[in-house]
């Protein structure tokens, strides 16, 4: 069986080529960001000055703060929109204008993020028109990301939906459950773990975000990928080497832990499930 | 089952507010943008502001549409050159990514149950860190002076350096790295669903493996194919930040006017008449998308 173990090797070595193909620009990244020359792409020796470098950076610092702040902000309210987004679509099936909401809530994940950040803008405008206000800065920017977000929170959530039994709901109801009572003891808590990785998608996203932030943010309020990509289009600059590992390790991080977590709640709910099942056939 | 929703249920304020929040979310920040959108592109500048559409000075509305945006897009062939340059870089990427994305998904889908997972964390491990680092870094590997032509020089593979940089080669190769797990995830979702005892028939019946695969596994992941398809291309059409980066000034993409004229020129209805004509090019690839999702979810 010779060619049963050929193609075993070719589809081993596909995969692997992708994986170097996807990996092999982070590693560079991170390897380089420890590299002592200005140039960046030439090895000189090790040091660690680049990240002396970052701490000194005052730009960059505020940049961290404000991202972080709009990415904890804009998830929670991304995740509260999703999680309405996701029950009015999937709870029920029949309401006018369902396939306006469906195709309103999927748009911004297709459409292009300049045609997004164009259009948020115009409407932001045309409302200080009339009203004098928002002011372009944090708000509105945390607006941009808001929309982003849910769109990509109401499909965590929609996912989870899906795979949960209707049937507890329906016996939560037959025991007299109002309807907001089954949301709280039964739907809620079955829903956190989608509600967690919502929450960190959406954190990412917004995290991540160039283009909304340039059309939506006003002077003073620059994010960190608004820093970092006007540092990029300058040239190669050792510090963002920096602060990529750094993005990366917390990232990283963020999401095997998150991963563990998630398989540790689904192993105690399957556990849970088998004691209540012998519970009752005692 | 479908159960009848009786009159007083349907007015139920539960039901009314589930409803009516996300309704009053996307109306205002993206049905209501649009159409604002598509009024500006219908104005034109005067001086610093934008004309306004409807006239009261004669007591009543007199609404004025002006179309020398568009005129002007349809007459300048810059413009349509850059469209036509947008959707063909879309296309090849998305063809690339299918060619690579296709196999890999497949591969993944065969392979050991307990590595599943692990497989699929190591392709959305990268799409959680940041999508501009990434861009940023395969600048640092391409330019002349660049990791990639360092390492070939220092072992003496070549005397010069290669240009791979600012034209379509790293244009191209940045898409395609950005949009390839948008591609596998769906494919990989569809194939590790598929029923193999379809293919065990085939193979009962005399069929080869080769023309198996062409004729029961691709037409059955058509779905994963069409959703990771759309899911490449649409945004692929409108990209912004990859071209800047990696593109030159010689790859010409609509984004990239978009944004000039806007940012640069200031001119906010050239920017919305190019958005609303962008809008247009990617509204058929969006239906599609849309009752791809749509059969999905019905589980046809």
């Amino acid at each position: 069986m010779s060619q049963a173990k050929n193609n075993k090797l070719f589809a081993k070595g596909w995969m692997i080529a992708v994986y170097v193909f996807l990996y092999l620009p982070i590693i560079t990244l991170v390897v380089f960001s420890f590299n002592d020359s200005k140039l960046v792409t030439v090895w000189s020796h090790a040091s660690m000055r680049w990240y002396a470098a970052l701490v000194e950076d005052s730009e960059l610092k505020s940049a961290v703060l404000l991202s972080l702040e709009i990415a904890g902000l804009s998830a929670l309210m991304s995740v509260f929109f999703g999680t309405f987004t996701a029950f009015a679509l999937n709870r029920y099936k029949r309401f006018h204008g369902r396939t306006l909401l469906n195709s309103m809530s999927s748009m911004p994940l297709v459409m292009p993020d300049v045609i997004v950040g164009l259009s948020l803008l115009l409407m932001i405008v045309s409302v200080q028109h009339w009203l004098g206000f928002p002011q372009k800065g944090l708000f509105t920017i945390l607006l941009g990301h808001a929309l982003l977000g849910t769109a990509y929170a109401a499909v965590v959530v929609t996912s989870r939906l899906r795979e949960m039994d209707s049937k507890l709901d329906e016996a939560a109801m037959d025991l007299g459950c109002k309807p907001l009572q089954v949301f709280t003891l039964i739907t809620f808590p079955l829903l956190v773990p989608a509600l967690v990785s919502a929450f960190l998608l959406t954190f990412t996203l917004s995290f991540d975000d160039v283009v909304l932030s340039s059309f939506l943010s006003g002077p003073g309020y620059s994010t960190m990928p608004m820093v970092i990509f006007s540092r990029a289009r300058l040239g190669l600059n050792p510090t963002i080497n920096a602060v990529a590992t750094v993005t990366i390790v917390v990232v990283t991080i963020a999401v095997i832990a998150s991963s563990f977590y998630t398989s540790h709640q689904e192993r105690k709910r399957k556990r849970e499930e088998a004691q209540a099942y012998s519970d009752t056939n005692k | 089952m479908a159960k009848k929703q009786s009159f007083f249920s349907d007015l139920s304020v539960g039901r009314q507010a589930v409803i009516g929040v996300p309704y009053f979310w996307f109306v205002l920040l993206a049905a209501i943008p649009l159409l604002i959108v598509l009024k500006i592109s219908l104005s034109e500048m005067e001086g610093t502001q934008v004309s306004s559409m409807i006239d009261w000075s004669n007591g009543w509305p007199k609404l004025t549409l002006n179309f020398s945006s568009y005129q002007f897009i349809v007459s300048d062939s810059l413009y349509i050159k850059t469209y036509l340059s947008s959707i063909k870089y879309a296309v090849i990427t998305t063809l690339l990514c299918l060619a690579i994305g296709y196999p890999f998904a497949y591969f993944m889908a065969r392979s050991p149950k307990h590595l599943q997972p692990t497989l699929l964390m190591l392709i959305m491990l990268p799409f959680w860190t940041s999508f501009l680092l990434r861009i940023y870094a395969w600048k640092t590997l391409l330019v002349n002076n660049g990791v990639i032509n360092n390492v070939l020089m220092s072992l003496h593979i070549i005397n010069t350096p290669i240009e791979m940089m600012n034209n379509s080669f790293s244009l191209l190769l940045g898409m395609v790295y950005s949009y390839l797990p948008f591609m596998i995830l769906p494919l990989y979702a569809n194939l590790s669903k598929m029923d193999l005892r379809y293919l065990e028939a085939a193979a009962d019946l005399g069929t080869s493996p080769f023309k198996a695969f062409w004729l029961i596994t691709v037409p059955l992941s058509k779905a994963g194919i069409i959703a990771g398809s759309m899911l490449v291309f649409i945004p692929a059409v409108g990209e912004y930040v990859i071209p800047e980066l990696l593109g030159g000034s010689s790859t010409l993409m609509i984004g990239r006017v978009l944004w000039d004229e806007f940012f640069n020129n200031l001119d906010w209805p050239m920017a919305s008449a190019v958005a609303v004509v962008m809008i247009l090019i990617i509204l058929l690839p969006m239906a599609i998308y849309n009752k791809s999702q749509a059969d999905l979810a019905e589980g046809k």
